[in-house]
């Protein structure tokens, strides 16, 4: 078999893989977003409880590699409380907490390299606390973010390939399957590397484009 | 009439006690001048008269209103006090106008175009009416600062905190930014200045107040601090900076 044919064989059952782990990724991220900012308001919080609660759930998910986690949630989990789940949806679910704990202490570091003085300048015209966080902290704390936010997008692109081992269809697990059948191993892997480049890539572009358009102009200090 | 009451103000950071007791009352339309050397805690003081330092004890009562009274309603009550920073801390990503109509719009007190007319009164007030949609980081310091002045005077507050305004500022422009205060003054507003420009205290203040160590050593008309100090600490310090 050519490598054309192998290609043309092979590219569909690879796009189909690469539909789930965009999927995963998306879902994931989607999950992880509101969870990393819900831990981030407990950790900044002035409640201890909340505090503690942030922070033991941020030192687990550090604390442990993405691996375990996985077979901890799909396999340790499910059969302790005896409940079925898809390994897609576990797959999801693991990256977004593993994802939501990284983005938590990103989100955190951001609003806390805002410059002190905005938050009593804010508060001394008498805005309340929330509104002088929505309109003047978290504007500029976000603008600050974006590169790391993009950053652990990225990783969690890559992480779905660690899940492939709870078997989710994704990319990993279907270039595993055609090199599995064709023996075409270093064919295969080679484009699936490709196509992970590609979408990494661009969305490394779309990240400084979205920065550069966020800086033009505006204050930087 | 009386606008503030300051009773037995202490402040600890800590176990450090920086403010040692205060007794103050600043009469409406006075300007009253704070000086002292560093870590004297002029600035702390100035921080605790709208809370953005919770006092240890002792009360803070503005227009009859106490301040330290944890059912107060701060936020109400620091609106009719503005407060002009030492780095300005003028919000980085929204306009001139915008920082000015940022209060006013957002605790709806005035519609946006409202805020805006008033934005551009403002600007012209400290001679910036051409800044009006520039970004701080393409404003000097004087400029920024004097843009901070008029955002603290949106909520047309009948009180104005200065802490150190000229400080952060390269010679230059010292002047544009006390221009503006002077002419606040003179305005009649109500005004607690933490300064090191003694010409300027000098000049405006109808007080000038000495702090050292947390307390006030020595207060007075700015000729009587300035011409004919009393205690030696007060000496010791003009002789240093005059």
């Amino acid at each position: 078999m050519s490598f054309f044919e192998l290609f043309k064989q092979s590219l569909p059952s690879f796009l189909k893989g690469m539909g789930v782990t965009l999927q995963m990724t998306f879902f994931a991220l989607l999950i992880a977003i509101v969870l990393g900012m819900l831990v981030c308001f407990f950790r900044i919080s002035k409640s201890k409880i909340l505090n503690i609660i942030a922070s033991i759930y941020v030192d687990i998910i550090r604390g442990t590699p993405l691996l375990a986690q996985a077979f901890f949630l799909y396999f340790g989990l499910t059969a302790a409380l005896g409940f079925q789940i898809s390994n897609t949806n576990a797959g999801i679910i693991v990256l977004a907490l593993n994802a939501g704990a990284y983005l938590s202490e990103i989100f955190r570091s951001g609003i806390n390299a805002v410059n002190k003085g905005q938050m009593e300048a804010a508060r001394s015209l008498g805005l309340p606390y929330s509104k002088a966080m929505s309109k003047v902290i978290l504007p500029q704390a976000i603008r600050i973010v974006i590169p790391s936010v993009m950053n652990q997008f990225i990783i969690t692109l890559k992480d779905t390939t660690i899940i492939s081992v709870i078997g989710a269809p994704e990319l990993i697990k279907a270039a595993n399957i055609v090199a599995a059948r064709t023996f075409r191993n270093f064919e295969v892997y080679a484009m699936i590397a490709l196509m992970y480049f590609i979408v990494i890539f661009t969305l490394t572009k779309i990240s400084t484009y979205i920065e550069r358009r966020l800086s033009n102009g505006k204050g930087k200090r | 009439m009386e606008k503030v009451n300051v009773k037995n103000l202490h402040k600890y950071f800590e176990k450090l006690e920086v403010l040692k007791g205060i007794d103050l009352v600043i009469e409406e339309g006075e300007v009253v001048c704070l000086i002292g050397p560093s870590g004297s805690g002029k600035s702390t003081f100035l921080r605790c008269l709208n809370q953005l330092e919770e006092t240890t004890h002792g009360e803070v009562i503005i227009d009859g209103r106490n301040l330290t009274d944890k059912n107060s309603n701060i936020n109400k009550l620091r609106e009719n006090i503005g407060m002009v920073f030492q780095q300005f801390n003028l919000f980085p990503h929204l306009t001139a106008a915008e920082n000015i109509m940022l209060a006013p719009v957002d605790l709806k007190k005035m519609t946006k175009t409202e805020a805006a007319k008033r934005a551009g009164e403002l600007l012209e007030m400290v001679g910036l009416s051409e800044k009006f949609d520039e970004y701080p980081a393409n404003l000097s310091g004087g400029q920024q600062q004097r843009v901070a002045i008029a955002r603290a005077l949106a909520m047309s507050p009948d009180i104005m905190l200065f802490d150190e305004p000229t400080s952060a500022l390269d010679p230059e422009m010292v002047g544009e930014v006390l221009g503006v205060m002077k002419q606040l003054a003179k305005d009649g507003m109500t005004m607690i200045v933490v300064t090191h420009e003694m010409g300027f205290a000098r000049e405006v203040a109808d007080r000038v107040i000495f702090m050292d160590e947390g307390v006030i050593v020595e207060q007075g008309k700015p000729e009587e601090v300035f011409g004919n100090p009393q205690n030696e600490r007060t000496q010791n310090f003009l002789n240093m900076v005059l």
